[in-house]
């Protein structure tokens, strides 16, 4: 049998690492959004001109 | 860019709710196993990131047939938003195994059966992204992608498939497990309840993140044509 406070810190370690390793996901799809929204709006204005 | 679709928007606000549903489920519906405790809930985590990582990776597989059949690159941003998204949720999927195992085996990792053909899969997933950066030409690239995942998506049932083909300590939590497995337990019918609820929160997610993914992928290819335009 594990211990409760052993087994606790691992659950703890699981769902931290899950939920961080999704975080980075979402903010990198949000970052790489914004930084090819900004990209198609300078090349918007260049061919414009 | 067309703006977001309101069905998109509905779908993700159901992946939060769900994401938060499952946390509850987990937490104050599932039993505490026995003898491992608290540590047991990594598995509906375990468990629903597998599923999804090699879901993904067999849609991606079937994008790739796509592709081949229609020569139409759309379902070569299809492929490969199908493996990024897999590709994550495999990672998340092989770390909280090791997590679990630690107490439940005595150790981070060892060179068993499922664990090995899970690394080589994250593994060939992680190379199609680097081989494909290194082709220019779109549709050489899509070419390649779509033949790489169809062969890489045999690996799939080969990592499904190792805990009752080899002799492994990976437990089986439905069917006959390896009678070297170790770490596993008895399913009660509310872990089954809680295990169904995570796979289908999961499945919605990967839907979810897959959609928009696909958006972010056809927004690259409207700069990448934009920017051919530009400096013609």
């Amino acid at each position: 049998m594990i211990a409760y406070d052993i087994s606790i810190q691992y659950m703890i370690a699981g769902y931290g690492t899950a939920l961080g390793v999704l975080a980075l996901y979402l903010v990198s799809l949000l970052l790489r959004w914004r930084r090819l929204k900004r990209d198609l709006q300078t090349l918007e204005e260049l061919q414009s001109k | 860019m067309e703006p977001r679709p309101k069905l998109l928007s509905l779908l993700t606000g159901l992946s939060v709710l769900l994401f938060l549903a499952t946390l509850a489920v987990v937490f104050l519906y599932a039993p505490l196993e026995a003898r491992m405790n608290y540590v047991q809930k990594v598995f509906y985590i375990h468990i629903s990131t597998a599923w999804v990582g090699m879901l993904g990776f067999l849609a991606a597989a079937a994008a790739g047939v796509a592709f081949l059949a229609t020569k139409n690159l759309k379902w070569d941003i299809v492929e490969v938003a199908a493996v990024e998204i897999s590709l994550v949720f495999f990672f998340i999927a092989i770390v909280t195994g090791s997590i679990w195992a630690k107490p439940s085996w005595g150790t981070w990792w060892t060179w068993d059966a499922r664990l090995t053909t899970a690394a080589i899969l994250e593994m060939i997933y992680l190379a199609y992204l680097l081989l494909r950066q290194g082709i220019e030409d779109p549709e050489r690239r899509a070419r390649f992608g779509a033949v790489y995942t169809l062969i890489g998506g045999l690996s799939v049932p080969v990592t499904f498939l190792s805990i009752r083909l080899w002799q492994t300590i990976h437990p089986a939590i439905i069917g006959t497990a390896s009678a070297q497995a170790q770490g596993g337990f008895a399913m009660a019918p509310t872990m089954l309840q809680t295990m169904f609820f995570a796979l289908f929160t999961f499945s919605v997610i990967f839907v979810t993140l897959l959609w928009h993914r696909v958006r972010l992928g056809r927004l690259a290819e409207k700069v990448e044509q934009r920017k051919l335009q530009e400096f013609k």
